[in-house]
């Protein structure tokens, strides 16, 4: 028995949120408009012309190619060892109950909720104690670990909804422990891993402060990126990559949004 | 379960090596559950916690001030200096900056997480929920760089301010000691805005989720009790919302706490404590005051989480 006056909300709110709200996405906006920009030696406000002549030119500088493959390698190798690690840790989290479990998911969370300079710097000064010299791996090394607690989540979140008696029907019917889990669990939770996966991609293809610390002479995409906003050589370059970097981003966050989006959380727990 | 397994097999054996692999996992959910544990344990215990205890063990050394080498015998002295003038003040710079990061994003997360919560519906909600994860996932340094553009003397919000011919008030808030600086890209407010901007939507996320708990009928009993919408906001909405705050507050405050890069591109030559650890790890090469300096956000960071359990801020995550 609501008053229709209870739905509407007050006006200072409306427009506070909406304020909020432009806050939060002008900024990325803007990137748009400079990637066009004429203008090559400062940030001028308002551009002075238009061109889409940076687009060809950042298409051919080969450093920007070697920094984009870099990165992918790393994100694929450390999404696909994060869906193996996170997807066991979840499966035995959640499917029984035994001494250390509570510990078992605050080890998880923990490279996350500590500040990621802490683990960057952990794991930099590990190498130099073992004497690992640093390569791809170190890199992966580091990504895979933060990105577990993502794929965990998700998986967590989707054990939850599903009932244990299935797995144990399937058995009865006579399937084996790794048919039950090719037939029943994996199209269970396939949707779940999806989204884990993607938005790990997402997480590790973003990542800068870890990397800086695990990567040596190498260059991802962020650290390139890095580079150029602490020694700008070729500002209008970075403004096109900018924009790209945003354009891929956003396909694996809606692609998440879409897969999960019937009842349970999506990203889960933050970066 | 084991009770069946312990008795006779109903049925014989299932045949070939992977039926009875199958057949011995169902029969021991122990080993079974230590199997799936044990990757994910191996990899998290020795790379993450391993590297983590073989830094802190580090603090515990000491760099010798002639050679440049690091002497490895247990000693305090490296927690000695980084209690002297200058580190201490870099430790209470970052954690007033996290301060007001957090009290900041708080207020300016509150009415988009209410209204969100409370009275988008249908298409309204889905366009709120990617409208704030959209930007929380987009690349952290492409935010940063927006934030170079926006601030930068020939940039956008010089020029709004020119266009409004409200130069002057700028020029006053900047010629303000401390926040201010010679121009908004070298100033603390510069680094104050970055961190807002880009820890914002952590603090979203969970005061939502604890707004979305709360009875809509609770906020017109107040009102219907005489509660001025004021009196209703501080004694209804805030204290159940704050689990929630608080819960936020972990990531905006954690998360500036470590952060290095901002306030090395956006900001004044002071320093914030990532970029001492990052300083004293790199060129200087002195691990032990990098490894104690790590030592600070850990500990605060612990007693944070112990109040936030304390609080009941776990479940609003």
């Amino acid at each position: 028995m609501r008053s229709d006056a209870a739905h509407r909300s007050p006006p200072g709110l409306k427009i506070a949120a909406g304020l909020g709200l432009a806050f939060l996405h002008l900024p990325i906006l803007l990137i748009f408009v400079y990637a066009f920009t004429t203008e090559e030696r400062s940030y001028q406000w308002p551009p002075p012309g238009f061109t889409a002549r940076w687009l060809a030119v950042t298409w051919n500088r080969p450093d920007v190619w070697e920094a984009l493959a870099l990165s992918v390698k790393v994100a694929s190798i450390s999404t696909v060892i994060a869906l193996v690690l996170g997807t066991l840790c979840a499966a035995a989290v959640s499917g029984s109950r035994f001494f250390g479990r509570e510990a078992i998911s605050l080890l998880v969370i923990l490279p996350i909720a500590l500040p990621g300079i802490i683990t960057g710097i952990a794991l930099r000064s590990a190498f130099s104690l073992a004497e690992i010299p640093f390569s791809f791996w170190t890199i992966v090394l580091g990504h895979a670990t933060f990105c577990v607690v993502v794929v965990y989540n998700n998986a967590i979140a989707r054990f939850r909804r599903t009932s244990g008696s299935l797995m144990e029907a399937s058995m009865d019917l006579g399937a084996d422990a790794f048919q039950t889990f090719r037939y029943v669990i994996l199209p269970n939770i396939g949707t779940a891993l999806l989204a884990g996966g993607m938005l790990a991609f997402a997480l590790s293809f973003d990542e800068v402060i870890v990397t800086t610390f695990t990567a040596g002479q190498q260059q991802t995409l962020p650290i390139w990126m890095l580079e150029e906003l602490v020694r700008p050589r070729q500002r209008p370059v970075t403004n096109v990559v900018a924009m790209v970097v945003v354009l891929v981003t956003f396909l694996p966050i809606l692609a998440a949004y879409y897969l999960t989006r019937d009842g349970d959380q999506v990203a889960g727990g933050g970066k | 379960m084991t009770m069946v397994a312990a008795a006779d097999p109903i049925r014989p054996g299932r045949g070939g090596f992977f039926g009875a692999l199958s057949d011995v996992l169902w029969r021991n959910p122990r080993l079974t559950l230590f199997l799936m544990l044990t990757p994910p344990l191996l990899w998290l215990g020795i790379i993450y916690l391993g590297s983590l205890f073989a830094l802190l063990l580090q603090s515990f050394f000491s760099i010798d001030e002639y050679s440049g080498l690091i002497r490895r015998e247990f000693t305090l002295s490296t927690y000695a200096e980084l209690l002297n003038r200058a580190n201490i003040d870099i430790i209470v710079r970052t954690l007033v900056m996290s301060a007001s990061v957090t009290v900041g994003a708080a207020i300016v997360a509150f009415p988009i997480a209410y209204f969100a919560a409370r009275y988008a519906r249908g298409k309204w909600k889905a366009l709120f929920y990617l409208g704030i994860m959209l930007p929380l996932w987009s690349s952290y340094l492409v935010k940063v760089y927006a934030w170079k553009l926006i601030l930068a003397r020939e940039g956008i919000l010089n020029w709004l301010f020119a266009k409004l011919h409200l130069t002057w008030l700028l020029d006053a808030w900047l010629a303000i000691p401390v926040v201010g600086g010679n121009s908004l890209s070298v100033s603390h407010t510069g680094t104050f805005l970055v961190f807002l901007y880009v820890w914002l939507p952590y603090m979203i996320l969970p005061v939502q989720a604890a707004l979305e708990r709360v009875p809509g009928n609770l906020v017109e009993a107040s009102a219907d009790l005489g509660a001025s919408p004021r009196q209703t906001f501080s004694n209804v909405l805030l204290p159940l919302a704050l689990p929630g705050v608080i819960a936020g507050s972990i990531f905006t405050f954690s998360l500036t706490m470590g952060d290095y890069i901002i306030p090395q591109i956006v900001g004044t030559s002071r320093r914030f404590i990532g970029q001492a650890v990052y300083a004293h790890q790199g060129t200087a090469g002195n691990i032990p005051l990098a490894a104690a300096f790590t030592v600070v956000p850990i500990v605060v960071m612990g007693f944070y989480l112990w109040f936030a359990k304390r609080r009941g801020a776990f479940d609003a995550l």
